[in-house]
């Protein structure tokens, strides 16, 4: 699984190091290193919808503080 | 409105603009040789006749559209633009009053200075050495250097007068830092320009659709484009049809963190962001290029993470420098960089759309630190190398030296080669002032080194490590 996090401006403005970083410890904290990837990138085109997260090919709208929601519900349930 | 430093920048500008204004509609091919009229005044500016200004304006159009592509060198002389300039060192004029106190005599140490029947100085071409004592104790100022602009622009020494009396470029040594373009007062020495190549990308990738185009910006951008507001700027760049921007600065701040640890480890470090500065280092002291850093540029770093973790990006750098241009060349960061250009060349780029970037609407800029961003000032690099050891805990005694001109990184160097540097640092910027100063600039203002700090201060991320932090 690939979960990636817009780093751009936009979604950097609105947090986007606070959710990577979350991810971050959520995937060390579940031992899931060799289950998922975490990666950024700069600008999804959807600036509105920012903080800009994609799991695999499926696009997600994140605030730093919905993070151990989406990561429960999208991310451990799917795996 | 948009003002240049001089009138040369102000032409070259003009050349660009139309150039880029025929490329977008298509139409440059059969227009081409219609844009030296288009641009002309009606009267010559500065040459014999209107004639001659056409010719020239003809070569101004060729280097817009990339110049001679058997030079290998960014930097190219228009020979019939150089206006052969007085070369005669030092001289004395009609200021000379003839007075009895004769300063220049008792200074000259060559005993070079005579007098004539009317008491006025003369110097003795056989016997001076262009020390310019005398000109400096000459109550009148009546005693002139009359040296080339360029040559005295060239710290180096890579500007030589050729047997036709016009300037030429030692490609060997050249930097093409572009002191020597920012310096001629005929615009004779210009940098090629690869705005037709940005054009292009951008045609070609049918609204981002084929690909996308990433805009890499410098961070001495906070220093131009002053008539109108930095988000600003970036609306302008989205609208010429980029997929999005980035602050080149991030890749500084990967570079301070990755530069900090490599200085640790290896006890003595020179930088390796200016590509100036690097080619100097090689053409001159080829024994101190192991001392270099083994980091890529922050431009070639940033970029690299970029290509490396988005499927079809391309990447056009926008900056102050002539000399990326000639570093987006090197194989070791040709695969990350398709175009560089300079922000003279932005400024034509929006004109040719007639983007007026005052009216736009403000979009954000945020990925960088404070210490990614003062890069683009002298001593900003120093300074974010040792808050590079701060942040991760790594035991050195940073002593840096901040060498900005190449005038004075070329005396760092020397003290290094004979183990006299009372440095374990060397910041080594071509331009004065550090990135600011280059020649790709629109202006080159006393408070640009405050506006870099200014724009530094706004940045989102306070620390190295957490501006990083994202790039997993």
């Amino acid at each position: 699984m690939k979960i990636t996090v817009c780093i751009g401006s936009s979604c950097h403005i609105k947090g986007s190091r606070l959710v990577a970083q979350q991810l971050q410890e959520l995937i060390a904290k579940h031992n899931l290193d060799d289950k998922v990837e975490l990666c950024g990138t700069f600008c999804m085109g959807k600036c509105q919808q920012g903080v800009c997260v994609t799991v695999d090919d499926n696009f997600f709208s994140v605030k730093p503080e919905s993070v151990d929601e989406f990561f429960a519900t999208n991310v451990i349930a799917n795996l | 409105m948009v003002k240049f430093d001089t009138k040369v920048q102000e032409l070259k500008y003009k050349v660009l603009r139309e150039v880029a204004k025929e490329a977008w509609n298509g139409t440059l091919l059969s227009n081409v040789l219609k844009i030296p009229k288009k641009i002309s005044s009606e009267t010559p500016v500065a040459r014999c006749c209107i004639y001659k200004e056409h010719a020239i304006l003809g070569e101004r159009v060729k280097l817009a559209m990339g110049g001679d592509s058997n030079n290998p060198n960014i930097i190219e002389i228009i020979d019939i633009a150089c206006d052969e300039c007085p070369t005669a060192g030092y001289e004395v004029t009609d200021l000379c009053r003839g007075c009895l106190a004769h300063h220049c005599e008792s200074s000259c140490k060559k005993g070079a200075i005579t007098f004539d029947e009317n008491h006025t100085a003369h110097i003795d071409k056989s016997k001076c050495v262009n020390c310019g004592l005398c000109a400096t104790v000459c109550p009148f100022s009546a005693i002139v250097n009359r040296k080339r602009p360029c040559q005295t622009a060239c710290a180096i020494k890579a500007i030589s007068i050729d047997e036709t009396n016009c300037a030429s470029i030692d490609n060997d040594k050249c930097t093409q830092c572009g002191a020597c373009v920012y310096r001629c007062p005929f615009g004779a020495i210009t940098d090629k320009s690869f705005i037709l190549n940005a054009i292009d990308l951008l045609k070609h990738s049918d609204n981002n659709q084929n690909y996308k185009v990433y805009a890499l910006i410098a961070p001495a951008i906070s220093s131009q484009f002053k008539h109108a507001k930095l988000g600003q700027v970036v609306a302008g760049i989205k609208k010429l049809g980029f997929y999005t921007v980035v602050e080149a600065a991030l890749g500084a701040d990967m570079v301070a963190h990755a530069e900090s640890r490599e200085l640790a480890e290896k006890g003595f470090l020179t930088s390796s962001c200016c590509p100036a500065f690097v080619t100097y280092v090689k053409t001159a002291f080829p024994d101190l290029i192991p001392y270099v850093s083994h980091n890529l540029s922050p431009m070639a770093t940033i970029a690299k993470y970029i290509k490396e973790t988005t499927e079809n990006a391309k990447i056009v750098f926008i900056g102050p420098c002539t000399a990326k241009k000639a570093e987006i060349q090197l194989e070791t960061v040709k695969p990350y960089i398709d175009v560089a250009i300079t922000f003279e060349e932005l400024q034509a780029l929006f004109d040719s759309r007639d983007i007026d970037i005052t009216t736009l609407e403000e979009d954000v800029l945020d990925n960088a630190s404070f210490f990614g961003r003062i890069f683009a000032r002298s001593g900003g690099l120093s300074e974010a190398v040792a808050e590079g050891l701060k942040e991760q805990n790594l035991e050195f005694d940073l002593n840096p030296i901040a060498c900005d001109g190449l005038d004075a990184c070329r005396m760092a160097l020397l003290k290094k080669s004979k183990n006299v540097l009372n440095a374990n640092f060397i910041e080594g910027m071509a331009c004065v002032g550090g990135c600011i100063g280059g020649a790709g600039c629109i202006t080159h203002g006393e408070k640009n080194k405050a506006d870099v700090d200014k724009y530094g201060k706004l940045a989102m991320e306070k620390t190295i490590t957490d501006a990083i932090s994202v790039l997993k």
